[in-house]
């Protein structure tokens, strides 16, 4: 019983040491990788199981890929398990990147790469765009979040609001819109309607919380 | 030191709602304010853990404590972000359904989403103007736009790779630069 208890968390520790340096593109790029080896190749969650653990996972703080693999962990054995798995998360990328900085710093004024490096920052602030695009997708969606939406980022562009703040004021905002139309007994929708799925696209969300 | 870097990224680690690059703005100023790094090293650290696989935010935080104090500052850096995912997570399990359709959180993501939304455009301004606006405007930022306008047709339109996207990009780069 001990021994399986321990190949139990040797083999959460290395599904998701796998996971972490074959996903590119931060932590949703992951979501794929996690539910084909947790859901599909282990069935360690059946599909409904994955699709709610990815919405706590996506809403609450942290990466979501951490969270979820912490939340997997912790299902299948406990606090030990959630360790496991973060640390089988974290563990190749720590050494990926810091690695990835070194040989930046030894190539460092090489004009080649330099030049590389400004093209690339074309790339990732697409990416950050992108990102921002999914989100903007499941969050944008009524009068009162395009209203927050345009403030917050105008208070955020012209000010050095502190980012600490905008978050409080958000979960804050939140509470008191939905409190005052609750109060003028309007109907109320928290979250985005989902529309039908096309064929082919993916079955969860891109972009949660 | 460490210590400090510890508690500065866990601090971020509790309140980093929306993950990933909308964490990015709340880095930047925390580090700016303290003048602990400065524009040029942080963009450098926010390009590398875009390059790099994994998660944005664990990334930037392990180069960020790199860059401050070696091996030592990107363990507790990355120990830091990641203690409060691992804690509250463990924490959600325990509450799991009857937390997630309570009509108060619901109605705090309701006011949060928009909010993370703007975070993320405003990493994306940070990232393509460390300097501000306007602030010599030159040729090689409207190529550096020109490339990021031709990676967002290729990344939603033909829904390419990101790896694929960054190498093109950099191979773009040595070509125009």
């Amino acid at each position: 019983m001990k021994e399986s208890r321990a190949a139990l968390l040797l083999r959460l520790f290395w599904t998701f040491f796998k996971i972490g340096p074959s996903t590119f593109g931060g932590g949703y790029a992951m979501i794929p990788a996690i539910e084909r080896e947790v859901a599909e190749k282990r069935k360690w969650l059946d599909a409904q199981e994955m699709s709610d653990m990815l919405s706590v996972a996506g809403s609450a703080p942290g990466g979501v890929g951490v969270n979820a693999s912490a939340f997997i962990g912790y299902r299948l054995a406990g606090v030990a398990g959630a360790v496991a798995a973060v640390l089988g998360i974290a563990l190749p990328t720590f050494l990926i990147v810091l690695g990835l900085g070194l040989v930046y710093r030894l190539m460092d004024g090489n004009p080649k790469v330099e030049a590389a490096l400004l093209g690339i920052q074309g790339a990732i602030l697409a990416l950050i765009l992108v990102s921002a695009y999914k989100m903007a997708k499941a969050s944008l969606f009524d009068k009162t979040t395009t209203a927050i939406f345009i403030f917050s980022l105008t208070l955020m562009t012209i000010t050095s609001f502190n980012p600490v703040f905008a978050i409080a004021a958000g979960l804050a905002a939140g509470i008191v819109c939905i409190g005052i139309k609750t109060l003028l007994g309007r109907r109320i929708s928290t979250e985005k309607q989902r529309t039908s799925h096309t064929p082919g696209s993916s079955y969860y969300l891109e972009y949660y919380i | 030191m460490l210590w400090n870097l510890f508690l500065f990224f866990l601090k971020i680690g509790f309140l980093s709602f929306g993950g990933g690059y909308a964490v990015i703005p709340m880095i930047r100023y925390g580090l700016i304010s303290r003048g602990w790094i400065d524009e040029a090293a942080f963009q450098e650290a926010v390009s590398l853990s875009g390059m790099a696989p994994g998660p944005i935010a664990t990334n930037s935080a392990t180069l960020i404590g790199y860059r401050i104090a070696g091996w030592a500052g990107a363990a507790a850096a990355t120990a830091g972000i990641i203690l409060p995912s691992l804690l509250i997570i463990i924490c959600i399990a325990l509450f799991f359904y009857k937390l997630r359709h309570n009509k108060w959180v619901k109605a705090s993501l309701y006011g949060l989403r928009p909010i993370v939304t703007a975070l993320i455009l405003i990493s994306a301004l940070h990232y393509a103007f460390p300097i501000g606006f306007g602030a010599a405007f030159h040729w090689q930022t409207a190529a550096m736009l020109l490339i990021c306008a031709a990676s967002v047709v290729s990344l939603l339109k033909y829904k390419h790779h990101p790896l694929l996207v960054i190498a093109a990009a950099g191979i773009a780069g040595i070509v125009l630069f």
